[in-house]
């Protein structure tokens, strides 16, 4: 496709304040538990205390005595509720397996958190009281908290399935048959690492909340979700409850994000809608924080075994890959794939000989389920391959940096068609690690670091690199099927100029903190010529926008935004047939621009697109056959991913005494093709490196060997604040995307995938004189310090000095 | 993360609190700044029926020069000590410290009574007025005493205050010309201490408290006996947990409390005598 955006943009690429914020800060933005539902019905939801139980019964009379309890229900008295069980989308081998599922447990319970009963009441406070009345008799089971133990099916948790290993699936590119077995055997160099991601919470500051009204008399229901992803939800409820879609909208209201954990269809969403209908009232239920770090899915929770081989000049010649992963109790919407959507980028972005063998085995635990977190799948690939570059470098003794420059995918390169088959649509390495360097005083540092990190020395300087891709605007829909993703990855968007010259976007992108509706009004005000403030979106209800496939991967806009750069052209397109004929001009004659319609070379015979507009509302006078009103619609299937990219460097200083990490330095410079709006691109790295930065430093779901969950409260789950993290150097270099009109990629996602390898990487290189080789996430003190500890009892009994 | 349910009455003077808590019994409890009640509350780990509001007792807030010492009323906000002129010129140890308890939220609402009378281990004031030496007042239905902090700190949670005594005030001695140094180890900005060091040195005398190394906050006395005989401050340092008997967490292993302890009082005393 060729390049559509005019040489000097007006609005595009400008700095600007997100229209979203007023409303947002001054509390006048709704979000579903502030709307006001008269007569609604409060859900409770009373969970498992055990990681696994069998449920022997249970009884739920004492709590109907108590005041203000309507109903109370056990899971084996909802079951005629549900004509199919809670979905999985993604059964991502023909065998996989998947227990059957349901909005609350009937026989037994596989984490605390599952729920197993639940109470209607007219409040909050006396639904959740009345818990407390529901008399449950479990027989406790033993947990299967580690994914080793899982693998053993030594306790198999579920039953039916006869085993805990879910599915196993495997990629295996090579040029010639035993292709990476030789690459290995002739190797110069190999690396062998194992890397843990621990399970993380992702913790968005609004926990959900779901309301379900009826209309119990005209038979539509209508559901308010915080979620990320209303249009899947609307079809999946009507699934799995059994409600004909035409009768069924969803709406989300303001969402305070979702980081891939609102991409979801939860017992909550299937519980009020399922008894609102019941019971013929509006039913709701809001989340508790403590609730929601057991209820709401985790992310990572991976165990890599990554290897590399190279040649004698540290040029790659193959990798393999061995991944388990923890699913969690059960496969929520997306569960089994996420682990398929890093298996791409294990080769990070150096060149590669087509040889490559990747596989994944993903086993049940009596844990909460994981699915999608803020990268999903791709920050543990690119952690992999990051961390195990440096091991290489320092295998070989060469600096990592120039490692990496010397693997490369070199620019002219572009596009590159990988060793898994998939096409890297542009990209520019060098510029973006250069780029970096120079932010960082790269070669400063280690000129600095050589006369610091001396022998004796407590306070050592480290100072880590990590160059990423990112496969993201998920997705073209060809691809998504080959990956037996049940669904397609297009994108939806009507643009309407209205009688008054104000346009009104309908996107089926669901925004929740990412800013869409300045973004998509500013693509319209340099599409239109109109004032990025007379543009209105609309979004996130499925009665306004019908059609969409909402918002995560990093699609909405190199999808749904340049869906809506599409529909500006063949509204523009009618419009210029108008003016054409009340111009009493060929219509290829005439130019657009600034929102005017002239004719080449006579200026002064023009028509604004306001009067365009109008002449189009009144219909008075139209070309003979032309439709009144201008509107257009398209619906874009993307040909390819984006392809997103950058290099971070930290630069970390290390207490050897204390363990204690101090970040003196982040540089991230991100390549995500050309910006809408630079303020929301800072806006997205500052929170995705800071995430990225909390994996690898703070955050941990902690679970003892009975499942019990440790870090329930965000007392112990430690989120980082602003205090707690540091200042963040940006820089951006530009490489259009070829495959989209905007030439435009996706940035959401970006910085938590360079995070957590370029502080792991820097930590370890400061330590590196010590012995040390690698420390586990999340590098607390006491971590690092037991890592010191180890590392140095370990050579002094091998008489080692380093 | 909804409390159970209690009544609420709002004392008007420390008499009145004192009645109050004497009227209703066992159950009820004063509340202050709420930020420790209340969290424990909404866990219903603590379940009181009623709750005696002593957080509009003006009277009990304020910081004065009393000669020897400086008497801080106990309703007194961490924001207040530490922003004290007072303070800053005769105890600026017992300012910073405070300038490092939580969050801005919770320092303009936590009081220093209040942290006191709930004697968290973890806390910073409770332990940092301990190695200053203070003395807490209480005020009962028969009328007021002086506590030594010494004596004050009994077990976890656990203080000499009697269920209807009201701490007043705390009388901290003047320590202008001390070098002093709070150390706080912690992962991120507002949390508790995983260790922390409240140290001072003057003319051969010093205090050292620590925070978080025990069920109560400690005095770390062999620290200070060393010094005096003649230590090193590098010696002093590697009896910092004497005294300590430090809990296992999700932060840190008692053995890795031992060895921070041991650090950042070395660091505290390098500090202070810098
Ligand atoms: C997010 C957060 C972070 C925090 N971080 C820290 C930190 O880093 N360091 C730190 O030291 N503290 C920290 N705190 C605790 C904070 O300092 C509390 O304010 C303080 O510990 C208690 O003071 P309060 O006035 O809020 O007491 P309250 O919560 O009102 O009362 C606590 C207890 O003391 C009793 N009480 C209160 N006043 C009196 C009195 N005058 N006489 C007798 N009994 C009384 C009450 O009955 C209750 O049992 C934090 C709190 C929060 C919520």
């Amino acid at each position: 496709m060729t390049m559509t955006e005019p040489a000097a943009s007006t609005v595009l690429g400008k700095r600007r304040l997100r229209k979203e914020d007023p409303a947002l800060l001054t509390g006048e933005a709704k979000f579903t538990s502030d709307l006001n539902i008269p007569g609604a019905l409060h859900l409770a939801v009373l969970r498992s205390p055990y990681a696994h139980a069998r449920i022997r019964s249970v009884d739920v009379s004492a709590a109907l005595q108590l005041p203000g309890v309507v109903a109370a229900y056990s899971g084996a008295d909802l079951a005629p509720l549900w004509a199919g069980p809670m979905p999985c989308a993604w059964p991502v081998t023909a065998d996989m397996k998947n227990p059957t599922h349901h909005p609350l447990a009937v026989s037994k319970a596989a984490y605390v958190g599952d729920g197993v009963a639940c109470v209607l009441a007219t409040s909050d406070a006396a639904a959740r009281d009345a818990l407390e009345a529901i008399e449950v008799d479990y027989e406790p089971l033993p947990a299967v908290v580690d994914l080793e133990d899982a693998l053993s099916d030594r306790v198999v948790i579920h039953d039916e399935l006869g085993t805990n290993r879910s599915y196993t699936w495997e990629l295996k590119c090579e040029g010639a048959d035993g292709q990476v077995e030789r690459a290995f055997a002739d190797a110069a160099y190999t690396v062998s690492e194992h890397y843990v991601h621990q399970r993380l919470i992702p913790m968005a500051m609004e926990p959900r909340a779901v309301a379900a009204v009826p209309q119990p008399f005209g038979g539509d229901i209508t559901l308010y979700s915080s979620t990320q992803v209303p249009h899947i939800l609307k079809v999946m409820t009507a699934l799995t409850l059994g409600i004909p879609e035409h009768q069924m909208r969803v709406v989300a209201p303001a969402v305070g994000g979702g980081f891939g954990a609102k991409l979801n269809v939860y017992a909550e969403e299937l519980l009020c809608t399922a008894l609102a209908r019941k019971h013929k009232v509006p039913v709701r239920w809001t989340e508790e924080r403590t609730e929601n770090t057991q209820a709401t899915i985790h992310g990572r929770a991976q165990r890599q075994h990554i290897e590399l081989a190279a040649d004698a000049d540290g040029k790659l010649t193959a990798v393999r890959v061995r991944l388990l992963a923890d699913m969690g109790a059960y496969l929520q919407l997306v569960t089994p794939g996420i682990p398929l959507l890093g298996a791409f980028l294990y080769g990070g972005v150096y060149d590669l000989p087509v040889a490559y063998d990747f596989s994944c085995t993903s086993v049940f635990t009596t844990l909460t389920p994981t699915d999608a977190y803020r990268g999903a799948g791709r920050p543990e690939a690119t952690y992999a391959i990051e961390r195990a570059m440096d091991a290489l470098a320092d295998q070989i003794g060469i600096d990592p940096l120039e490692l990496r420059r010397r693997n490369f995918i070199k620019k002219d390169q572009f596009p590159y068609t990988a060793m898994t088959g998939l096409v890297y649509d542009s990209g520019d390495h060098d510029a973006a690690a250069t780029m970096a360097a120079e932010l960082a005083d790269y070669d400063g540092l280690r000129a600095r670091q050589a006369t610091q990190n001396v022998d004796g020395a407590t306070k050592r300087l480290g100072i880590g690199v990590c160059s990423y891709f990112e496969m993201c605007g998920l997705a073209p829909s060809r691809v998504l099927a080959s990956l037996n993703y049940s669904a397609g990855g297009w994108e939806a968007a009507t643009v309407r100029v209205l009688p008054t010259n104000k346009i009104q976007v309908v996107t089926g992108t669901a925004p929740h903190g990412q800013g869409h509706e300045t973004a998509w009004s500013m693509i319209v005000a340099e599409k239109m010529g109109v004032d990025p403030d007379d543009v209105d979106v609309l979004h996130s209800d499925t009665a306004i926008a019908p059609l969409g496939l909402d918002t995560y991967g990093s699609r909405s806009l190199p999808v749904g935004g340049v869906a809506i750069a599409m529909a500006c052209d063949k509204v523009i397109d009618k419009a210029k047939k108008i003016a054409a004929h009340q111009l009493e001009a060929n219509e290829d004659d005439l130019e657009f621009a600034g929102g005017t319609f002239s004719v080449k070379g006579t200026p002064d015979r023009s028509m604004p697109l306001a009067a365009v507009a109008f002449e189009a509302f009144t219909a008075h006078n139209l070309p003979d056959g032309l439709e009144p009103n201008l509107e257009a619609q398209v619906t874009y299937d993307p040909p390819n991913f984006s392809w997103p990219f950058g290099t971070h460097i930290c630069v970390v200083e290390v207490d050897t005494e204390t363990g204690d990490v101090d970040v003196l330095k982040y540089v991230a410079v991100d390549d995500c093709g050309n910006q809408v709006n630079p303020l929301i691109v800072e806006g997205q790295v500052h929170g995705g490196v800071i995430q990225g930065l909390a994996q690898a430093l703070f955050e941990e779901a902690v679970f003892d060997e009975d499942g019990n969950p440790k870090t329930s409260t965000l007392a112990e789950y430690l989120v980082p604040a602003a205090s707690d993290v540091p200042p963040i150097t940006l820089g951006h270099t530009i490489t259009p995307s070829p495959t989209n009109p905007l030439g435009v990629k996706g940035i959401g996602e970006a910085g938590t995938i360079g995070a957590a390898p370029a502080v792991i990487n820097a930590i370890v290189d400061a330590l590196s004189g010590l012995g040390v080789t690698d420390v586990p996430m999340p590098a607390s003190p006491h971590t690092v310090w037991k890592t010191i500890h180890a590392a140095q009892s370990a050579s002094s009994a091998q008489g080692v000095s380093k | 993360m909804i409390p159970a349910a209690f009544d609420y009455v709002r004392a008007g003077s420390a008499e009145e609190a004192i009645s109050l808590i004497g009227e209703y019994g066992e159950d009820a409890k004063f509340i202050a700044g709420g930020h420790s009640l209340l969290p424990l509350m909404k866990l219903r780990l603590a379940q009181p029926t009623v709750l005696v509001d002593i957080g509009r007792i003006s009277d009990l807030s304020y910081i004065r020069d009393a000669g020897d010492h400086i008497a801080i009323g106990a309703m007194t906000r961490h924001m207040d000590v530490e922003t004290s002129p007072v303070l800053a010129e005769h105890a600026p140890l017992l300012a910073h410290a405070a300038s490092h308890v939580g969050d801005p939220q919770v320092r303009h609402r936590g009081t220093i009574g209040g942290s006191i009378a709930h004697s968290d281990s973890a806390s910073d004031l409770p332990a940092t007025t301990l190695a200053m030496g203070a003395t807490y007042v209480a005020q009962g239905p028969g009328g007021t005493r002086e506590i030594a902090a010494a004596d004050f700190f009994q077990g976890f949670l656990q203080t000499a205050l009697a269920p209807d005594e009201l701490l007043t005030e705390i009388r901290v001695p003047k320590m202008g010309g001390a070098g002093w140094s709070f150390q706080k180890f912690n992962r991120r900005a507002q949390d508790w201490a995983i260790v922390g060091v409240a140290a001072w040195r003057r003319n051969g005398e010093s205090g050292v408290g620590l925070v978080n190394m025990g069920s109560t906050p400690i005095l770390a006395t062999s620290v200070s006996a060393a010094l005096s005989s003649g230590a090193s401050i590098a010696e002093a340092a590697e009896l910092a947990a004497a005294e300590a008997d430090p809990q296992n967490d999700l932060n840190a292993s008692p053995e890795y409390r031992v060895h921070l302890a041991k650090v950042l009082v070395r660091r505290a005393l390098e500090q202070a005598s810098a």
